[in-house]
């Protein structure tokens, strides 16, 4: 039983099937992902016209574990079989918001700060590809180490 | 009391909202399959609208928690976005890539002023 992760033997998941065992996995990622988010933000709020940190770090974040997540899950280990429904389309999924980032670029821009706006647009663009190269490359080399 | 109540409204709609764009994206993807990751582009479309939509009609405090941070911020996707467009690029596809990072930023953008006038408007 070498693919059966910890989680499915203590809550005896072997016995549902796969297709209920991804969405199970989709839901309690997609909480604990939203949870994180949520704190973050109201832990951090952007004042107006500045930088939203909160969201900036979420995505970039989010885009670093997805990119090693993917790698790791799909090219080189033989997963559990919910392992990348909870971490990856649950938790990165719902951590990482693309409808937040739209609304404060455009906030920014309609108050007035197209620059912010423009660069924030800009900057969550290269920050997220940039992880999500860097991800796929740490999580290949690994194999090797 | 009320502060659990509301942070447990978030895990539950976060839940739904993940729950959503698995749901939808896999039947887009299914019906319309190709390089270009269309399920990911519906979903974060249509929840940039539907926040925008929120915004616009002065959604604010815990109501906006719940739904906006909540519910639409966990369906879309910020994360699935790049690792996909990176997938694309180093599958030598670096058209459809470009089309993909841009296309969804510049549509997106647009889907959601639009729903921003339309909730204005409905205000």
């Amino acid at each position: 039983m070498a693919d059966v992760g910890p989680l499915t033997a203590a809550l005896k998941l072997g016995t549902m099937s796969m297709a209920r065992v991804r969405h199970l996995a989709v839901l309690a990622g997609g909480a604990l992902g939203a949870l994180a988010r949520a704190g973050l933000e109201e832990a951090l709020p952007a004042r107006p016209g500045g930088w939203p940190w909160a969201t900036f770090a979420v995505n970039v974040a989010g885009a670093l574990l997805l990119g090693w997540v993917t790698t790791r899950l799909t090219e080189m280990a033989a997963p559990a079989r919910y392992a990348r429904f909870l971490i990856g389309t649950g938790f990165c999924g719902a951590l990482t918001t693309f409808s937040t980032l739209q609304v404060e670029t455009l906030r920014l821009a309609k108050s007035g700060h197209v620059g912010v706006a423009a660069s924030y647009a800009a900057a969550s663009l290269a920050a997220g590809m940039a992880a999500a190269v860097l991800a796929t490359i740490v999580a290949r080399r690994r194999r090797y180490g | 009391m009320t502060t659990w109540l509301i942070w447990g409204g978030v895990a539950l709609l976060g839940a739904a909202g993940a729950w959503a764009r698995f749901t939808l994206g896999a039947v887009v993807a299914a019906r319309r399959p190709g390089p270009f990751p269309l399920g990911t582009f519906t979903v974060n479309l249509t929840g940039g609208f539907l926040l925008g939509a929120l915004i616009g009609a002065s959604l604010t405090g815990d109501a906006l928690l719940l739904l906006g941070t909540g519910l639409l911020g966990a369906y879309t996707t910020f994360s699935t976005w790049m690792v996909e467009a990176q997938r694309l690029g180093e599958d030598g596809a670096l058209r459809t890539m470009w089309l993909y990072l841009l296309g969804s930023m510049v549509v997106g953008l647009a889907a959601t002023g639009a729903g921003w006038m339309l909730g204005e408007a409905l205000r």
